[in-house]
């Protein structure tokens, strides 16, 4: 049986793959990024030993990760930081709204996080009244459009200059123009009022750095830095699987993320938050609130054989490069976190029965796994949800299927006779080939089925050795 | 039992399945790292003066971060007066500092300074925001500061034009340099806020196209003050 | 040497020629080839289809028929890869897990053997034609086999090779997949198959006859006049 999940992922796939305007925007997209992310690769003097590094470094720490995220926990209280530990997203939301009430906020402003996307913080915040603006600019776009972000880096990079041009001049009142720069000012001069009236500044973390204490951000916008500045309270929502053991880590971490993430030597802000305003500074928040999120990633941590997914930084190469991805887009997935990594994780987070069908989504070519700049093993890891699916009790039909395959290859006789049995059947196949009562259909809609050789390999060989 | 508890128990249980570390090609037979470190893998820098210099300046026109290098305070005052003269200047931010105090005043405009609290929306109506730094790091063409050593958090992204003035001494090579700065200057008293600056605000979320200025400042200029001999 | 020929099932119905070209090539070397005719599936289907139960009963009867081989030759990245990669994995704790350890040792994809084992780059091949080469990705990531094929295809009389745009991202086919989501698999063979006519070449080759049904089978249905052909048959053009 097929989840909702996987007939909504198989009806938006239909839907993109045909989709040949799609297909080109997301390829002409990413064309630049590969273009930029190898030369920046190029510049490193051994990209595969920080590789390896990387994949140590997160290695140690999801490995001691109560080590790590207590010495995380203990540096940040010691500075004035209120640290909350939140088991679901549910109780990660209502800490948030409690907040929000208790200091009688109206406006929220957030910088981009997938971890707010994870819990659904805006639906929750805006219904109970509050006001909430995404600033980073794609995140604002698909805000305005009631939409899932596309791509964990580039939530917009689905839409063209014209869409959101039209979508500006709809919601903000802004002349149309076929300029980007405009378009990119209309949200600066918008945003710019918001910051200086927010209560509240929510922001995610890349890193959480546990022998000092800090979140660390990066971002190009500018937009993490001012909403983590100017209003009184700085709110952080983490996933606990973000520790890094120490400051120093971040001289190899920033730059690879930057690297592959956006074809970037480094990002333009990459900031380190280590608590409210200190005795002595001139600004900055009045309160700081990290939120330590688990919702479920203890389950994949328990998963010994798939534990490394938790190494993701969620810069979103494995995205990038999967074919997958750029042809189905990133919002069929349904998820929060998008291709390789999403499904991977997914089932995990989410139930694998209700996901699985993301990791029988894949060629299995790898390339993901080939990108990944902290070594996860992601398209081994698909192998295994499909392997840990099928021992779930789901596809038993592929089970009997198989058996039977099993059957004859083990038993020649047999084989034989149903080799001969494929070449009749063949001709009777070809009065239906690709119409509508072909069973074959999934193959021959789009494909000619090839013909099976009149002389087999088997045949030629029994013939020279007579 | 505390929700930290809670979730540092589930932790602990999930972790007790032990896996083994990723294998590291790097590595003497008993597993003992063999030497290399981050300097190692990151991009190379020159390791001769001018080589530093030059990296960095190099990374500033690939960033389209405005750069100069001047010698002596005259001359880094008359490159700010003629900033002030292109760019239209007529309010200033900035904060406390020997360099910053014996400059701001030549330039005539009214300045706030971050340590008498200025409003947000004052700032915001600042033309410029000129800060000192901790340091400047060739590798990657960025501005290391942090909340102590440049005002605060808001003076270096909130107007639309960011001056950074670093002495040459303070020119570190690549990052590995600016963290072992971070940890000889601050040790166990970190500011709240540190940010490693790399250019002018950004953002290509719109068909991937760059535009500058997103949310932060349109433009960034470094100014490289040599000493005079 | 003798050398164990190991002929996967698409291979020998759909594309027997490229068995025969293997045998062939193996011989004007001067090596034995043998070839167990009881061998038909090394399990990968039902492998990927998470069923490693099922594709170890296909399986063992490979380690048992292969475990007084020599070496190993299969001319299929994809095959080449279950044996060696993925074989160790579903024998995890199984009695035969060392048999298939030391199968997985001793197992060559067909390019792989002739200029990594044989240290043969040169076959004397002659092929007037422009050809593109698509990886198998199963070759090219699980075993890490991406010159190999190249180097042989350079030597090859009157032969030019023309690498497309993107040349090692997936055609799209995937075992399974290509009928369980038969729309992202055609999407992807499109874009694969615009890539290699973009280079105008008159062949499209792999080392992986299951890419080539693929890519053919598209190619086929728009009338394309590109035709695909597996490496092997390439080279025993002489």
């Amino acid at each position: 049986m097929s989840s909702i999940f996987e007939s909504q992922f198989r009806a938006s796939a239909t839907k993109l793959t045909a989709d040949l305007r799609h297909r080109s925007l997301i390829r002409k997209a990413l064309k630049g990024y590969e273009k930029s992310r190898d030369e920046k690769k190029a510049r490193f003097q051994d990209w595969e030993a920080a590789r390896q590094a990387a994949a140590e470094t997160k290695w140690e720490a999801i490995n001691h990760l109560d080590k790590y995220l207590s010495e995380f926990a203990d540096n940040l209280a010691r500075r004035g930081t209120k640290v909350f530990w939140a088991s679901t997203a549910e109780e990660a939301r209502n800490y948030i709204l409690n907040l929000a009430r208790e200091k009688q906020a109206k406006t929220i402003i957030k910088s981009k996080t997938m971890t707010s996307e994870e819990i659904h913080l805006n639906e929750v915040l805006a219904k109970a009244g509050y006001e909430v603006v995404e600033s980073d600019l794609g995140e604002f776009i698909v805000q305005l459009r009631d939409e899932a972000p596309y791509h964990l880096v580039f939530p917009a990079m689905h839409l063209t200059r014209n869409e959101i041009s039209h979508l500006f001049h709809e919601k903000l009142g802004s002349p149309e123009t076929d300029n980007p720069e405009e378009l990119t000012m209309t949200v600066r001069r918008d945003m710019r009022i918001r910051y200086c009236k927010a209560d509240i500044g929510i922001s995610g973390a890349n890193f959480a750095v546990a022998e000092t204490g800090m979140i660390a951000i990066t971002e190009n916008e500018g937009n993490a830095r001012l909403t983590t500045s100017l209003p009184k309270i700085h709110v952080a929502l983490l996933g606990i699987e973000k520790v890094l053991p120490k400051l120093s880590d971040l001289a190899l971490f920033l730059p690879m993320l930057a690297t592959v993430g956006t074809g970037q030597q480094l990002t333009c802000y990459n900031s380190m938050i280590g608590g409210p305003r200190q005795p002595g500074e001139t600004d900055g928040p009045e309160e700081f609130h990290v939120i330590l999120l688990d919702n479920r990633r203890t389950h994949l941590l328990a998963d010994a054989e798939q534990r490394d997914a938790l190494h993701c930084i969620r810069c979103g190469a494995c995205l990038n490069v999967c074919p997958i991805f750029r042809n189905v887009g990133g919002q069929t997935y349904g998820t929060t976190y998008q291709g390789p990594i999403g499904s991977v994780i997914t089932p995990h987070l989410r139930g694998l029965r209700d996901w699985k069908h993301l990791s029988f989504a894949s060629s299995l070519c790898g390339a993901c796994t080939e990108a990944c700049p902290v070594k996860i093993d992601l398209h081994h890891h698909l192998l295994q949800n499909r392997r840990n699916a099928v021992v779930l009790g789901t596809g038993k039909l592929d089970r009997i299927a198989f058996r039977g395959f099993a059957f004859l290859v083990n038993h020649p006789g047999v084989f034989g006779v149903a080799v001969k049995a494929g070449r009749l059947v063949q001709r009777l196949h070809r009065l239906i080939a690709s119409s509508k009562i072909d069973p074959l259909r999934a193959w021959t809609a789009s494909r000619e089925a090839p013909v099976i050789a009149k002389e087999s390999f088997r045949q030629y060989w029994k013939s020279r050795h007579k | 039992m505390s929700r930290r508890d809670e979730i540092l128990g589930r932790i602990r249980e999930g972790l007790r399945l032990r896996v083994h570390e990723p294998k590291r090609a790097a590595t003497s037979s008993d597993g003992v790292r063999t030497g290399l470190t981050t300097r190692e893998w990151l991009p190379a820098v020159p390791n001769d003066p001018e080589g530093i210099v030059e990296t960095f300046a190099r990374n500033c026109v690939e960033l389209r971060t405005q750069y100069y290098r001047v010698t002596g305070l005259p001359e880094l005052s008359g490159k700010l007066f003629e900033l002030k003269d292109s760019e239209g200047w007529k309010l200033i931010a900035s904060h406390r500092d020997p360099i910053l105090d014996s400059i701001l005043p030549s330039l005539g405009l009214p300045f706030l300074l971050a340590e008498d609290r200025p409003a947000t929306a004052d700032v915001e109506r600042a033309d410029v925001g000129i800060t000192r730094c901790d340091a400047l790091i060739a590798q990657t063409g960025s501005i290391l500061l942090t909340a102590r050593s440049a005002g605060g958090r808001a003076l270096s992204v909130l107007p639309p034009h960011h001056v950074a003035i670093a002495r040459e001494s303070q020119l570190l090579p690549d990052l590995p340099a600016a963290f072992e700065l971070l940890n000889k200057t601050y040790g166990d008293a970190y500011p709240s806020l540190i940010t490693l600056i790399t250019g002018p605000s950004r953002t290509g979320d719109i068909e991937r196209i760059l535009v500058l200025g997103a949310h932060g400042p349109r433009t960034l200029t470094i100014i490289l003050l040599r000493d005079p001999r | 040497m003798t050398i164990s020929l190991f002929i996967p099932c698409f291979i020998d119905q759909l594309f027997p020629s490229v068995g025969i070209s293997v045998v062939r090539i193996l011989e004007k070397l001067g090596h034995k080839v043998d070839f167990d005719e009881s061998l038909v599936c090394c399990g990968q289907p039902a492998f990927n289809t998470g069923c490693w139960n099922e594709a170890r009963d296909v399986a063992i009867r490979v380690v048992d028929g292969l475990k007084n081989a020599e070496v190993v030759v299969i001319p299929s990245g994809s095959c080449g890869a279950m044996i060696r990669v993925f074989y160790p994995e579903i024998f995890k704790g199984h009695p035969k897990q060392e048999a298939a350890l030391s199968l997985a040792h001793k197992i060559y994809e067909f390019s792989e053997f002739l200029v990594d084992r044989l240290g043969v780059v040169d076959l004397g091949s002659r092929f007037p034609a422009k050809v593109t080469f698509h990886n198998g990705c199963h070759g090219l990531r699980e075993l890490r086999l991406k010159q190999q094929p190249r180097q042989l295809l350079r030597q090859v009389k009157e032969l030019t090779l023309v690498e497309m745009d993107d040349q090692t991202s997936c055609c799209g086919f995937g075992g399974t997949f290509a009928v369980k989501f038969p729309m992202i698999s055609t999407a992807m063979g499109e874009a694969k198959c615009a890539s290699a006519l973009e280079t105008g070449a008159d062949f499209l080759v792999s080392n992986d006859s299951s890419c080539l049904m693929h890519l053919q089978g598209l190619l086929s249905r728009k009338k394309e006049k590109l035709k695909s052909i597996h490496l092997a048959e390439i080279l025993a053009s002489f």
